[in-house]
């Protein structure tokens, strides 16, 4: 208990030091924890897919889109237990800078496919009874304050002209990590316009939704439906919805990359702030270590006296990085909704954070623990403060 | 005759900067009983402290035999030294050297801490310390709120907390006034005559050196004759 408040009254010693120490690595831990956040949510879409769906898309781009017809054709493959199919809209509400992901999808099949779609029975059948109404994510609808039975617009930039929707269903996540800011309007609307207006853009889908029963037969239903279409006018490519998100992260890879490389240099800059110092503290204390081994201390001691002090400011600073990740992230998602549908700080990063604080204060302790070992008595009792 | 408590035998100290040796004592040889006070007086870089740092086991000498008690200081490990340190030493410095983040109780707690007593027997015991150097009323203090003889009071009670055989001082009246080197020096030869403590004191100021039994000088790193 002794050395414990040796060990704090000694942190405290120099007010402002500490301070400014614990609250540099405070900001580093919260700035480390955000960027490793926004790393996982960018993972998020890809972590929430479901191993029994695959995904058919045009194996060119995913501009191009396929027909509609392929759907009878692949939901007779063996092991495929349902299908659906699904179009990016992309409308604009008001304003271009107003994105929410916009899904013309088929009223009768597409939500059964979604079990972690929460949606009360009765708005799933006034979504059915009427072609111009559309099922919004619960943080969707309170981002922009919509409710049920509001009429919203939206100006086509794929599909050109102005669409009249009503709201009918508002769907909550069963899970956490489930997207709640898509908008599902129906296929059927957008399919009937696109006849009269440009036929020849009508029949086609951007992809199509297979569930299979067995995930273990997720390759080879994917070569089946792949080998099906070869060689037609619009060749597929099947994947697992995991793989088909994750194709949207590898193209934002060099970010990702970016944002882990920027989270480990946050790290080994305050790994410098608290060595430097700690450095500072034990050339000040020279000579008190001096007198300490002089009244019978062994360097241990002297060794325990430092890396508990360097540890007390690193868990200090973690701690408070910590307590104030959690406020900053809801910050940071209530900014970015429209990039990060899910922005949660995951326990993972709080482990690493914890770890990270923990090295940074046993490596920040190594060169002053060295030099006040190292130190010879007589010569730290001849520094003078 | 009295019990020899320390004695030197061909003690040589030198230091290497770069590839020149500078000798700082010479073959030193004597002996000092239980109980004794012992002055030791010199110029400045006459080797006074290096003889006192040898003794308290701090430095090590170049060549030659120093014991204390049975112990032959030269020969001991570093743990060994420290264990054997906070068990016979008392030491002494002339700027005090107290913790500056431990109150006076604290600061004298110290050695007690590698000690097996217990809480309440280490109260006892600084309690005591405290008690003979006057300081019963200053517990509660931090060293910046005391004075400087008072902090060095505080420094003797630390040294003598655990008992010791031998306390060596060096300086101790050395950054002091007239009256406070005088108390501590009343102080000194309180420990000497009533608690039968064996001092060894390197000094400059002859009327501190007046209340030791014997003085000895150093002159370029040679004792002179007794």
């Amino acid at each position: 208990m002794k050395v414990l408040k040796l060990i704090f009254r000694n942190t405290f010693r120099h007010p402002l030091r500490a301070g400014l120490t614990i609250l540099g690595l405070a900001i580093a831990v919260m700035a480390f924890a955000i960027i490793r956040t926004t790393v996982s949510s960018w993972y998020a879409g890809a972590q929430a897919a479901s191993p029994n769906r695959l995904v058919t898309r045009s194996a060119v781009s995913l501009v191009f889109t396929l027909p509609i017809a392929y759907e009878e054709k692949i939901s007779k493959i063996e092991g495929v237990t349902g299908i659906s199919h699904a179009m990016w809209f992309g409308g604009i509400y008001v304003d271009p800078k107003n994105f929410f992901p916009q899904f013309a999808v088929d009223g009768d099949t597409y939500i059964d496919l979604y079990p972690e779609y929460i949606i009360a029975p009765e708005q799933m059948e006034d979504f059915l009874k009427q072609k111009n109404a559309v099922i919004i994510g619960r943080r969707l609808a309170d981002r922009f304050g919509w409710s049920l039975g509001d009429q919203v617009r939206l100006t086509g930039t794929i599909f050109p002209g102005d669409w009249d929707f009503v709201i009918r269903g508002i769907y909550s996540g069963a899970e956490e990590n489930t997207d709640e800011t898509i908008w599902h309007m129906r296929y059927d609307y957008l399919d009937e316009r696109m006849r009269t207006e440009m036929p020849g853009r009508a029949g086609q889908v951007g992809s199509f939704i297979v569930q299979i029963a067995d995930p273990s037969q997720s390759a080879a239903i994917s070569q089946q439906i792949d080998a099906m279409f070869e060689n037609s006018s619009a060749e597929t490519l099947t994947e697992t919805e995991e793989s088909f998100m994750l194709s949207f992260v590898s193209m934002a890879s060099s970010i990702v990359t970016g944002l882990q490389i920027i989270s480990v240099l946050v790290i080994g800059i305050i790994l410098l702030v608290l060595g430097n110092t700690m450095a500072m503290t034990a050339r000040e204390r020279i000579s008190e270590y001096a007198v300490m081994k002089t009244l019978g201390f062994r360097p241990l001691h002297v060794v325990g006296l430092i890396i508990g002090e360097s540890l007390f400011i690193a868990a200090l600073g973690g701690a408070m990085g910590l307590l104030v990740t959690f406020p900053i992230a809801r910050l940071v998602q209530a900014a970015m909704a429209d990039f990060f549908p899910v922005f949660k700080v995951e326990p993972i990063t709080l482990v690493l954070a914890v770890l990270a604080s923990f090295a940074v204060g046993l490596m920040a302790a190594v060169f002053p623990t060295l030099k006040a070992v190292r130190t010879p008595i007589v010569e730290g009792l001849r520094i003078i403060d | 005759m009295p019990d020899t408590l320390v004695k030197l035998e061909g003690v040589y100290k030198s230091y290497w900067r770069d590839s020149l040796e500078i000798p700082v004592l010479h073959n030193i040889d004597f002996e000092i009983p239980k109980g004794e006070f012992l002055a030791l007086m010199g110029p400045s870089g006459s080797g006074k402290t290096t003889l006192l740092n040898l003794i308290a086991g701090i430095d090590r000498p170049s060549r030659g035999r120093i014991l204390v008690g049975q112990e032959n200081v030269a020969e001991l490990s570093e743990s060994s030294l420290a264990r054997w340190r906070s068990r016979i030493i008392g030491f002494i410095f002339q700027l005090y050297n107290l913790m500056p983040v431990l109150t006076a109780f604290e600061n004298v707690e110290l050695p007690l801490l590698l000690t097996r007593l217990n809480r309440r027997e280490r109260r006892r015991q600084v309690e005591t310390a405290l008690g003979i150097v006057g300081l019963s009323d200053r517990m509660k203090h931090y060293p910046n709120q005391l004075s400087g003889g008072q902090e060095q009071r505080v420094a003797i009670a630390r040294a003598i907390v655990t008992d010791p055989d031998l306390i060596l001082a060096d300086e101790p009246t050395g950054d002091l006034d007239k009256q406070s080197a005088e108390d501590i020096m009343e102080l000194m030869t309180r420990l000497n005559q009533e608690f039968e403590k064996t001092i060894i004191m390197v000094t400059h100021d002859p009327r501190a050196a007046k209340r030791a039994h014997v003085v000895r000088h150093l002159d370029k790193g040679e004792l002179e004759a007794a």
